[in-house]
């Protein structure tokens, strides 16, 4: 059972609830409401951690979490900060990175050679041979490291919340209460969030003596309460802030996506440390961190404490130390004049002797070296540095820290706050805010109580003025009296170089003069060369001091060096909490159930689902895919193509405007005709392609590609509003279904369930007609893109499923099958018919691919016509061909055509196996290799050189017989 | 997220709306005469990234809205949001 002192009102602990856990392997006991570094502490435990690079032991040095000496795995999750972990029974922990376990660590060997180890060394020592720097990194992981990740634990699904709120408060402190309780009062919805487990920041601990600040916080609280719009979430960080107040809040079980209207930052400040020589050993810490230790936890930071000292803070601290029965051996205070308050007398009456204008130049280290037996200190020169002709030595088991403070501000730099150095508190204070932020409190650089809880009631009032729930006065923004609370440049050389600025990266004093030599003379170049900041707690004890080291170093100051923005997270996040839900939604045809059961091999192709082909007995994928498109050759298959873009387009200027977006003419187009319609952008380039259908004077219905329609509708609304046109568009691609019937006897499967004539002369290639289809109404189309005779048929959705098993009945006798994309893409292949996107890409113009026929320049305007222009009269780059190759295998999609070492090509589409039975290929070449006939060479799989003739297009059926007339 | 003012649909996140590129009239040949083809290769390849309000186009997926936002590009504000058709004179 661990030593605790008396009771106290407002502790933290549950003494009627002792819990057991584990650490290290052993057991340990404390209470409900311990973190694991109190309740360690307390049990007398002084190494709690090692550090990062020279395995140093460190022990209780924040309390806040805002250090990690005390980091520690379960096994599932890693990087737990003892800090913040509750302790609860069957806790079983260990500290990362030792070897041998925390006492015996065996990497704490590294400390001994630390001197020749400066900022770099792993990278300026291991750099060559280079073919050995992952096995040299792979040591060094394990050397200089945190915690491990278990590759076998099991994911964890997290919720995710939303919420919304009038005005986030940040920080449950005297000014955040006050801020919100004013804001609430105004009638605004407020949510308090605090990262620690009760409200009241420093009323807890530095105001903790006064029992006129504690009936503050019992008022200030039960005013909260009481507030039906004022939420308080404890045990929550305001983890990220984004653009339009978009928060990040995390806790224990969620990550809470969070939109409030307003901000105030009531965050505090965050107590920095000094740096002198082991300002690292256990039993060294910050003034709060021995606060939090007495007040919230009823642990004894000491035996025997020496307090260093240079503001009012570290006077109370030692009064603290007397009221809680601790003996103060000394307070050193950098201050040559000492405090100029009471406090002074009072400290002084209770007998603890004064070190005016002293530092503590060294902290002496036990026999082990694993906590502190002394402090050893200096007079401070007329630099501020010590004087070592009058060093003494002062025996001690504690070094509290109480000269400064920064800001505890990275949440605000996201928010848009700007902080610049004042000189009245020696601190960084808001310079600029943004619109709907404020910041209150002790991070505005007030120290008073009174001030601090004002200055949030102040903060309130303007949110809610701002939100329009408030018309009244604002009261005028304190100002901080006397002297300031922070010393200007607490830290001190020595020549053991264990003077640290940085624990997370164990970077120490002379790390910086090194890095300033070497010509990092910027606090971004610093920070990145030095590695300052960026550890696990982002720089939040270590960035104030290394700009200052900085700023001295460059003659500057602290605005002129500048300081380091941050960037969410405020405390790491875990990736469980931000990982989302696997959502890939897509979408399915009407007929996904009939592809199903016709055993369809499904694929992604855009946002959709479509059949790439059918499984047939036992067949193989080729096999397949080739038996499908013999089927349409010899006689009739039947394809879904609803993925295809439907638009439909009407007005009194629906010709014009088809004539502005595409390349080709439509005001002649008779109705009842379709016309291929290429679709370029301002660049000339070829964007899509499809078939316009006139069915009646101003109405069109369009097909577009799969892919490419939802961003072609958006381009033409845009076009109608900029071009003035009297059109109506809609997106018909959702609600109409279609399938294609092709092969030489789709029309006389079509007859039986159609009353509309079909023969050629009264259906010709390229008409479109409207009539039922099995008894349902239709949009005909008598297209060839396969290069057979072959219908679209466009149909309700409602009814896709109906039409498509009467097609199949009424096709039974020929033996109708459905075939799939890859057939439909081989089939199109032999007849040359290119795939924009596939054999186009972002520079392919329509004169490139034999589509200038479709290009008709005597036209005013079209979308593209002023580039194709000027395209027309360059020299052509590059055209498309066919290739026939010499072999059926070792050809893929974007393989390149060689003449020597020069590039003169590439494959954009490819068929090893086809109905026509030699392999072929469409392919970009340059025009002067491009004559037909000629023999090329593709650079194929492996390298092999694979040769190919080049041949006219399409390879299948050049007159078009097949699609056009009957057979 | 980002919220943008929908001229019609109000206030909605960034996630709903989709970007097209800067606002620029069409050169008008009718006033102008024609283009050589340096003027239109600057028209069609050239956009002005200086610092300042520049006009956009953006689009409301949900609804299917063009209009077009003023947007301080150096801190990313939008100072106005309003439709095609209220644009008046420089269309």
């Amino acid at each position: 059972m661990s030593e605790r002192l008396p009771y106290r009102e407002g502790e933290w602990i549950d003494r009627k609830q002792p819990v057991a856990f584990r650490f290290e392997g052993k057991s340990y006991e404390g209470f409900a409401g311990d973190s694991l570094s109190s309740a360690l502490w307390g049990a007398g435990t002084r190494v709690l951690g090692r550090s990062f690079k020279y395995h140093r032991p460190r022990g209780v040095y924040s309390l806040t979490g805002y250090d990690v000496n005390c980091l520690v795995e379960d096994g599932r999750r890693t990087n737990l900060r003892g800090d913040n972990l509750s302790i609860v029974p069957d806790l079983d922990v260990r500290s990362v990175n030792t070897i041998g376990g925390l006492d015996r660590d065996r990497l704490k060997i590294i400390d001994r050679f630390g001197s020749l180890m400066p900022v770099g060394f792993y990278y300026k020592a291991f750099h060559t041979p280079r073919s050995l720097f992952p096995a040299y990194e792979n040591q060094m992981r394990k050397i200089a490291g945190l915690g491990k990740i278990n590759p076998q634990a099991q994911p964890v699904a997290t919720p995710k919340d939303y919420a919304f709120c009038d005005l986030l408060v940040t920080g449950g402190g005297p000014s955040g209460l006050a801020a919100a309780i004013a804001g609430a009062e105004a009638g605004l919805d407020v949510l308090l969030v605090d990262e620690q487990p009760h409200l009241g920041g420093s009323l807890l601990t530095q105001h903790a003596r006064s029992r006129a600040a504690s009936e503050r916080l019992e008022n200030l609280v039960a005013r909260a309460n009481a507030l039906e719009n004022l939420q308080i979430r404890s045990e929550t960080q305001v983890a990220g802030y984004y653009a339009d107040h978009w928060v990040a809040l995390v806790d224990e079980k969620r990550l809470t996506k969070l939109r409030t209207r307003s901000s105030i930052f009531a965050t505090g400040c965050i107590e920095q440390p000094a740096v002198f020589q082991n300002n690292d050993l256990p039993g060294v810490m910050l003034g709060t961190a021995a606060q939090r230790l007495i007040y919230l936890y009823r642990v004894s930071p000491c035996q025997r404490a020496v307090i260093l000292t240079a503001n009012t803070e570290g006077y109370r601290l030692a009064l603290d130390f007397v009221d809680a029965g601790i003996t103060v051996v000394a307070v050193v205070d950098l201050r040559h004049d000492g405090e100029p308050s009471e406090l002074d007398k009072q400290v002084t009456a209770a007998g603890i002797e004064i070190f005016r204008g002293h530092t503590i130049y060294e902290a002496a280290a036990g026999s082990r070296g694993t906590k502190v037996n002394g402090a050893i200190l200096c007079p401070l020169d007329g630099e501020g540095q010590p004087d070592r002709m009058g060093h003494l030595r002062l025996a001690c088991d504690g070094i509290m820290m109480s000269v400064g403070w920064a800001p505890n501000a990275d949440v605000a730099y996201q928010a848009g706050v700007r902080f610049a150095h004042s000189e009245l508190v020696e601190q960084l204070i808001p310079q600029h805010i943004p619109k709907g932020v404020y910041v209150a409190g002790r991070a505005a650089g007030l120290f008073d109580l009174e001030d601090q809880i004002g200055s949030g009631h102040r903060a309130g009032l303007q949110a809610a003025s701002q939100l329009g729930f408030y018309q009244g006065e604002i009261p005028d923004l304190p100002v901080h009296h006397g002297q300031p609370p922070s010393h200007s440049y607490p830290i001190f050389s020595h020549k053991g170089k264990k003077n640290f600025v940085d624990l997370d990266e164990d970077l120490h004093l002379v790390d910086f003069k090194n890095a300033h030599q070497e010509g990092y003379d910027n606090i971004e170049l610093v920070k990145r060369y030095t590695t300052v900041g960026m550890g696990p707690t982002q720089g939040k004890l270590s960035n104030l001091n290394a700009v200052r080291i900085l700023a001295r170093l460059n003659q500057a100051t602290i605005n002129e060096t500048g300081t380091t923005v941050s960037r969410p997270f405020h405390h790491p996040v875990s990736l469980e909490k931000l990982a989302g839900r696997r959502f890939h939604p897509h979408r399915q045809t009407p007929f996904e159930a009939i592809h199903r059961k016709h055993h369809a091999e499904m694929i992604h192709a855009g946002t959709w689902q479509r059949a790439e082909y059918y499984h047939h007995e036992k067949s193989s994928r080729e096999d397949c895919i080739l038996q499908e498109a013999r089927q349409v050759r010899h006689s009739v298959g039947l394809i879904d193509v609803s993925t295809l873009g439907k638009l439909q387009i009407s007005g009194t200027d629906a010709a014009r405007f088809l004539e502005h977006i595409y390349t080709g003419r439509f005001t002649d187009q008779p109705v009842g005709r379709l016309r291929y319609a290429v679709g370029c952008d301002e660049l000339g380039v070829i964007i899509e392609d499809g078939v316009v259908a006139r069915t009646g004077e101003e109405n069109f219905y369009v097909t577009a590609t799969s892919g490419g329609v939802a961003a072609f509708y958006r381009d033409l609304q845009r076009w109608a509003m900029v071009l003035h046109m009297d059109v109506q568009l809609i997106n018909a691609t959702g609600h109409l279904a279609a399938v294609n019937v092709a092969g030489p006897q789709s029309r006389v499967v079509l007859e039986k369930l159609t009353d509309l004539p079909l023969a050629d002369d009264a259906f010709a290639y390229l008409d479109v007609h409207q009539g039922r289809v099995a008894g349902v109404d239709a949009v005909l189309m008598r297209v060839g893109f396969v290069g057979e005779l072959g219908f679209e048929i466009h149909i309700p959705v409602s009814c896709a499923v109906h039409v498509w098993n009467a097609l199949m009945e009424a096709g039974a006798a020929q033996g109708i099958r459905p075939f799939g994309v890859e057939a439909q893409r081989l089939l199109r292949l032999e007849k040359g018919h290119l795939i924009v996107g596939q054999d186009t890409d972002a520079l392919t113009h329509p004169y490139e691919v034999g589509l200038g026929w479709a290009v008709k320049t005597d036209k005013p305007f079209f979308v593209g016509s002023r580039s194709l222009e000027i395209l027309r009269k360059q020299p052509q780059e590059r055209t498309q061909v066919g290739l026939v190759l010499s072999q059926d295998y070792g050809v893929e999609e974007c393989h390149l055509l060689l003449e020597g070492s020069e590039m003169i090509g590439r494959i954009t589409s490819v068929a090893p196996r086809t109905t026509i039975g030699e392999p072929i290929a469409l392919a970009f070449l340059h025009p002067d290799c491009a004559a037909i006939g000629n023999e090329v060479k593709i650079c194929g799989s492996g390298r092999k050189l694979i040769s190919a003739r080049v041949v006219p297009l399409p390879f299948y059926d050049p007159e078009g017989s097949r699609q056009k007339v009957d057979l | 997220m980002k919220i943008i003012h929908c001229p019609v649909n109000g206030p909605r996140p960034l996630q709903e709306f989709y970007f097209g590129g800067q606002f620029r009239p069409l050169p008008d040949i009718a006033k102008a005469g024609p283009l050589s083809d340096a003027q239109w290769a600057d028209y069609v390849f050239n956009r002005n990234g200086a610092p300042g309000v520049q006009k956009e186009w953006w689009y409301h997926t949900p609804s299917g809205t063009w209009f077009i936002a003023e947007r301080d590009i150096v801190t990313d504000t939008f100072l106005r949001t309003y439709l095609f058709e209220e644009h008046g004179e420089d269309v």
